[in-house]
């Protein structure tokens, strides 16, 4: 019999022990009805999300504390997750990629952030880089590129930041001046996702006229003379990915290595964003999901004033205006996904809508899970300051939410 | 090796549920109630799965028995690695009292049929945590209390799965996709001339009863006072 104790806490079947975070990563599997998931979807989707779910609970919740406080980048964790299709989810099969739907992607990284939402989010730079090389690379290009990417035997980061330049993306400065069949590269981009860990780099860079027109998008790899990196930076969040600046300093980069024609460099890095800022509103998703679930179980387990938390109705309240702005935010992201998959006009602006509506509300939602539990929300030792800190940025990067303010009304005003 | 293998699965209540007993105690709740795969049954699949990988047994079949929804199990199983599928359709009140006894005569009747070696099933009585498989018989290695056993058996054999036999894998996300395409057939009881009814008639469900609170001694003589007030010795 002690044999038996010992191996359930070994095995895949840990729920049974009874620790905190044992509580967590059970509940985040869902069987809570309304904010379920997994309503709506097909036979198959279901499937997808539930290895994504079993994949996150068993593989990325007990660890994501320690990678967080550690700043652990998990290689290992993200190569299993390759393994299972998980490096190229919408990359074309052909090249190793999984060859699924925009909506299938939005699913599966939704269940992975609920295991580790800085985690998910890197995966999902990866994948939006590794996409960029398969849509717009030629056959060598692709070839040479997507395969070890799929397989996380290499890892990407997409470089269109500088420190001059956010916003305002189509004014950067990095020079990439024709030299034979090489460009030689200079300037330097600012917080880098994956910088001086990764192997490649998606660089947005500048051979021709001012302005987007003059944008090329060319492929760097790491240990090409004259790339080097800056200090690792300190943050708030998403720990477990490291963030740099890029620098290039008279960096040769041959001409074969440049997606696409030049002057495509933006448009290409724009279409890339797209299904990046779905993905990144489908992270913010999976932890407003864990954190209503947190929330939920901690006002039944609370007592104060001689009831349980979850008798008081303001609470009550609160929760359900919780779960309802979680299920809008989810339908928003989903159909964003849908529209961009069937290349409808309006991918665009419902993108950059669910990328607006979904960050603000999850950031929201987690902050008040973090709220409801009192003092004990603000330590380190729960799991729901974390969510909070990592999900903060995603109203920040892949486009500001007021540059997502932008796009919908120009799309509103146009004539 | 051009062995055949069957695996019974199962489609039960999620281990994560918390059980409810129907208010007319005649069962449990299951409408609405989230339901998956037995993970025993995982754990055989994968055994099952690993001996095809290890080309000593040709082909993995997963069988299930019950109404509709049991497809989806069957297709779990096939993204994990099952060849095809077998659905043996039974729903109603057929199913409700479908017990072990029927499930026992539907699957030796599979296996004549289909001519099978080996059958695979989730832990109910004997645990296997080591399988090996020789020319004609099985070498299996078993957890009894005194510690382990080793058993020589001659095919077709029945071995069920313990929780230490394997780790089952994740099914990745091409294997789902293929799963789709892969076979499941459909079979009636009767077509296997199997009879479904059930000497067995289930009276009443209850929850177990509450844990009482325990109590506690300071002495050896005062144990021994109650446990003799209580009647116990």
């Amino acid at each position: 019999m002690a044999l038996l104790g010992k191996s359930l806490l070994r095995s895949k079947f840990g729920s049974y022990v009874c620790k905190a975070r044992e509580l967590i990563v059970n509940q985040r599997r869902c069987i809570v009805s309304c904010v379920d998931p997994s309503l709506g979807l097909t036979e198959e989707q279901k499937e997808f999300q539930k290895v994504a779910f079993d994949f996150a609970a068993n593989e990325m919740a007990p660890h994501m504390a320690e990678w967080d406080q550690k700043e652990i980048f998990p290689v290992d964790t993200m190569r299993k997750a390759a393994q299972l299709g998980f490096g190229g989810i919408y990359v074309k099969p052909d090249v190793g990629g999984s060859g699924l739907s925009r909506l299938d992607t939005s699913i599966i990284f939704e269940a992975l952030s609920t295991g580790c939402v800085s985690t998910t989010a890197y995966m999902s730079i990866h994948n939006m880089c590794a996409w960029m090389i398969d849509a717009f690379g030629n056959e060598k290009q692709r070839q040479t590129f997507c395969p070890p990417l799929c397989s996380m035997d290499k890892f990407a980061s997409y470089c269109l930041t500088e420190p001059g330049s956010g916003s305002d993306a189509a004014s950067l400065l990095t020079t990439a001046k024709r030299r034979g069949d090489h460009y030689i590269l200079n300037g330097s981009k600012a917080f880098i996702s994956g910088g001086g860990d990764t192997d490649i780099y998606v660089v947005m860079c500048r051979t021709g006229e001012k302005g987007a027109k003059g944008i090329s998008c060319v492929v760097v790899e790491k240990g090409t003379p004259g790339l080097s990196f800056g200090k690792k930076e300190k943050k708030v969040g998403w720990n477990s990915q490291p963030t740099r600046a890029v620098i290039f300093e008279d960096c040769a980069v041959p001409v074969i290595n440049r997606l696409g024609e030049e002057g495509q460099g933006f448009l290409i890095a724009m279409k890339g964003l797209n299904g990046g800022r779905i993905n990144i509103a489908s992270c913010s998703l999976g932890a407003a999901h864990a954190s209503v679930l947190l929330a939920r179980d901690h006002l039944k387990v609370r007592k104060q004033f001689g009831e349980p938390l979850s008798n008081s109705q303001f609470l009550q309240f609160t929760l359900a205006q919780m779960a309802t702005r979680l299920v809008a935010s989810r339908l928003m992201v989903r159909q964003a996904a849908l529209a961009l998959q069937e290349d409808r006009e309006d991918a665009v602006t419902l993108c950059s809508m669910a990328k607006l509506f979904a960050t603000d509300e999850c950031f929201a939602i987690c902050n008040q899970a973090l709220q409801m539990h009192g003092g004990y929300g603000y330590l380190k030792d729960y799991a729901i300051q974390q969510f909070v800190r990592d999900i903060r940025v995603h109203q920040i990067l892949e486009g500001t939410n007021e540059v997502m303010k932008m796009i919908i009304s120009r799309n509103l005003l146009q004539e | 090796m051009s062995a055949r293998v069957l695996v019974g699965v199962k489609r039960v209540i999620d281990y994560a549920v918390k059980i409810r007993v129907k208010p007319d105690k005649t069962g449990v709740v299951t409408d609405g109630v989230k339901h998956s795969m037995n993970p025993f049954c995982e754990i055989a699949i994968e055994e099952a799965v690993r001996l095809k990988e290890k080309k000593l047994i040709k082909e993995v079949i997963a069988v299930s028995c019950g109404p509709q929804q049991s497809q989806e199990t069957i297709r779990t199983a096939l993204a994990m690695g099952a060849d095809r599928g077998i659905h043996v359709d039974v729903s109603g009140k057929d199913y409700e009292n479908l017990g072990p006894l029927q499930v026992s005569k539907i699957l030796a009747a599979l296996a004549k049929k289909e001519d099978v070696r080996l059958i695979i099933l989730g832990k109910q009585g004997t645990f296997a945590s080591q399988v090996d498989f020789q020319e004609d018989s099985l070498k299996v290695e078993r957890e009894i209390d005194g510690g382990l056993e080793t058993i020589k058996i001659k095919m077709p054999a029945v071995v069920t799965a313990d929780l230490r036999l394997n780790e089952p894998r994740y099914a990745t996300l091409p294997n789902i996709m293929k799963a789709k395409k892969k076979k499941i057939d459909t079979v009636k009881p009767s077509d296997l001339g199997v009879d479904l009814s059930s000497q067995l008639e289930v009276l009443s469900v209850e929850e177990p009863s509450q844990r009482q609170a325990g109590v506690k001694v300071e002495t050896v003589e005062d144990l021994i006072k109650k446990l003799r007030d209580s009647g116990r010795i």
